[in-house]
């Protein structure tokens, strides 16, 4: 492994100062789940890493009505499933952080890291994407606020420049008979990288079969995590249902811009497209009910995204 | 073994992650010369000192520092390069500046990449795969590998579960599987068989011994129910 210098920063304007000062040879570290890996494997070669847990902005986790919610970059997947509020006002975001990698995965990797690491599979984007999220960003010219969707730019790539560093997400609060779901596709239980993913969200009416608005992102199907404007816009104002929601599905389904690799076949992926974008809206339409399909956020929760092994056993948590 | 075996020889005074090798020999020599290493200009930094100039906090390395590790309940004082995991700082630098051995290899390096599991360690109450994780990082932090788990020389109920339910099968995964299995107790003393898949997920056994696995979990659960634990 290449040798580095180390920094641990007690502040945000310390860090931006070593950012300034050394641009692209300083990397962020939080979870350091992809770093430290990518640096052991040369694809990285940072002479700086600069840990940001210490750093109280980046460590915030707080949820407040008129505020909604802030998810500082360095927070840990686990932190945010165990947070009593979260779950129950944003479950689709929960559905992802309690799938990325397993439970000592969960107790590093932080959703900064998901989205700054800009792998088109990264679970944790889609459904930030679909919970409107936007990213708090902090650099030596000053501060500026992206769409998460906006930050992403390109395998590996984000909008994101060299001395700049992601600070927070924040998400608005969700609107009374909202509600989201994300599901991908793995060929085994656990501990895989996703073929597809799908993330939806849905507002109901008063009358709870009127959609007033929706939301559909996906993973692993573009280079980029992909907001697919069209898919959503085509179900506000409808009435929900099967029909309705394929049609959602068939528009993803010709958004998606799929490569074929070792993980799966372009038109593997463009089937499992339209597959999870049905299922997930239909889960979407469950939370926004009020009814069921609470997150799985707790330890005991299985992932339980549709199972590709042949005879595998599908788990459910109640 | 990849990083280390390609690096080429450096002379012995060099540390054993830069030199790539570290022996037994390394350490006696060793020993000699750092057993009165001075207190390194880096370290108040990571105790959360003073640090007064915001613009410009300090950086350590590339070259070793002198950090402290509580491992098991003891402290330890380890210099090391920034780059070193914890990983590799608990199998092959715990020894340096002590004269006595100190064999905490229950850590198994396997993938080094984070996606086996076998280097669990517990870090203040949770599991982390000590591959991916720094050992600078650590300073201040309780860390139990698979050596603090037994009480004293009784295994652990888990422990002996595994060795009744014939939990493995090549046993290199076991310390991973031991050291998860002990945080989920420890958080939850009765899971049910869900909650001991999910809290196992991040642990690959090649040997495929999971049913195993679960069965002496779930009879060590028992056996510390019924002594009241």
């Amino acid at each position: 492994m290449k040798a580095v210098m180390y920094a641990c920063p007690q502040s945000l304007d310390e860090a931006v100062g070593l950012f300034a000062q050394r641009g692209p040879r300083a990397r962020p570290f939080a979870g350091g789940t992809d770093l430290i890996v990518q640096i052991r494997e040369g694809k990285k070669e940072p002479d700086l890493v600069v840990d940001l847990k210490r750093i109280p902005e980046l460590n915030e986790l707080s949820f407040q009505p008129q505020r909604g919610l802030v998810i500082g970059a360095a927070v840990p997947c686990s932190q945010i499933y165990e947070h009593g509020k979260i779950a129950g006002l944003y479950p689709g975001l929960i559905d992802a952080v309690s799938l990325i990698g397993g439970i000592q995965i969960q107790n590093r990797a932080t959703l900064g890291g998901n989205l700054c690491n800009a792998s088109p599979a990264a679970d944790g984007v889609p459904p930030l994407i679909v919970h409107r999220a936007a990213c708090r960003i902090r650099g030596p010219r000053g501060e500026r606020t992206l769409p998460v969707e906006k930050v992403c730019a390109g395998p590996g790539q984000t909008a994101l420049e060299d001395d700049e560093i992601l600070v927070s997400f924040h998400l608005p609060a969700p609107p009374e008979r909202s509600g989201a779901r994300y599901l991908r596709f793995i060929p085994r239980n656990e501990m895989d990288i996703a073929v597809a993913g799908a993330a939806s969200y849905l507002e109901l009416e008063k009358d709870r079969q009127t959609i007033r608005g929706a939301r559909i992102a996906l993973a692993a199907v573009a280079p980029t995590p992909l907001l697919v404007e069209e898919a959503g816009g085509c179900l506000a104002g409808e009435r929900a249902g099967e029909e309705l929601f394929a049609r959602a599905a068939a528009i993803c389904r010709e958004a998606a811009r799929p490569i074929s690799d070792m993980r799966g076949a372009a038109w593997q992926r463009r089937h499992l497209v339209e597959v999870l974008v049905k299922r997930t809206l239909q889960g979407a339409l469950q939370r926004a009910r009020g009814g069921g399909a609470s997150p799985q956020g707790r330890p005991g929760g299985v992932n339980d995204g549709p199972q590709g092994r042949p005879g595998g056993v599908k788990e459910q948590d109640s | 073994m990849s990083e280390e075996s390609k690096k080429p020889p450096a002379p012995s005074s060099a540390s054993p992650e830069a030199s790539g090798r570290f022996s037994r020999r390394w350490f006696l020599q060793g020993v000699a010369l750092s057993a009165g290493t001075a207190v390194l200009p880096g370290e108040g930094l990571l105790g959360g000192s003073a640090f007064a100039a915001p613009q410009a906090p300090a950086r350590i390395g590339p070259e070793p520092v002198q950090i402290a590790l509580s491992v098991n309940g003891k402290d330890y004082q380890v210099k090391v390069e920034p780059r070193v995991t914890l990983l590799n700082a608990l199998r092959n630098y715990l020894n340096l500046g002590t004269n006595t051995p100190i064999d905490l290899t229950g850590t198994k390096r396997v993938c080094d990449r984070g996606s086996c599991g076998s280097c669990t360690v517990i870090l203040d109450g949770k599991t982390v795969y000590s591959c991916s994780v720094l050992a600078v990082e650590c300073q201040g932090k309780k860390i139990t590998t698979v050596e603090g788990v037994a009480e004293g020389n009784q295994p652990h109920p888990i422990q002996q579960a595994f060795v009744e339910c014939d939990g493995l099968m090549c046993g290199f995964c076991t310390p991973g599987f031991i050291v998860s299995s002990k945080a989920l107790l420890d958080r939850n003393p009765h899971p049910t068989p869900t909650e001991i898949r999910r809290a196992l997920n991040g642990n690959i056994c090649r040997c495929g011994t999971y049913n195993r696995v679960f069965q002496a979990v779930e009879l060590a659960s028992i056996r510390m129910k019924v002594k009241g634990g």
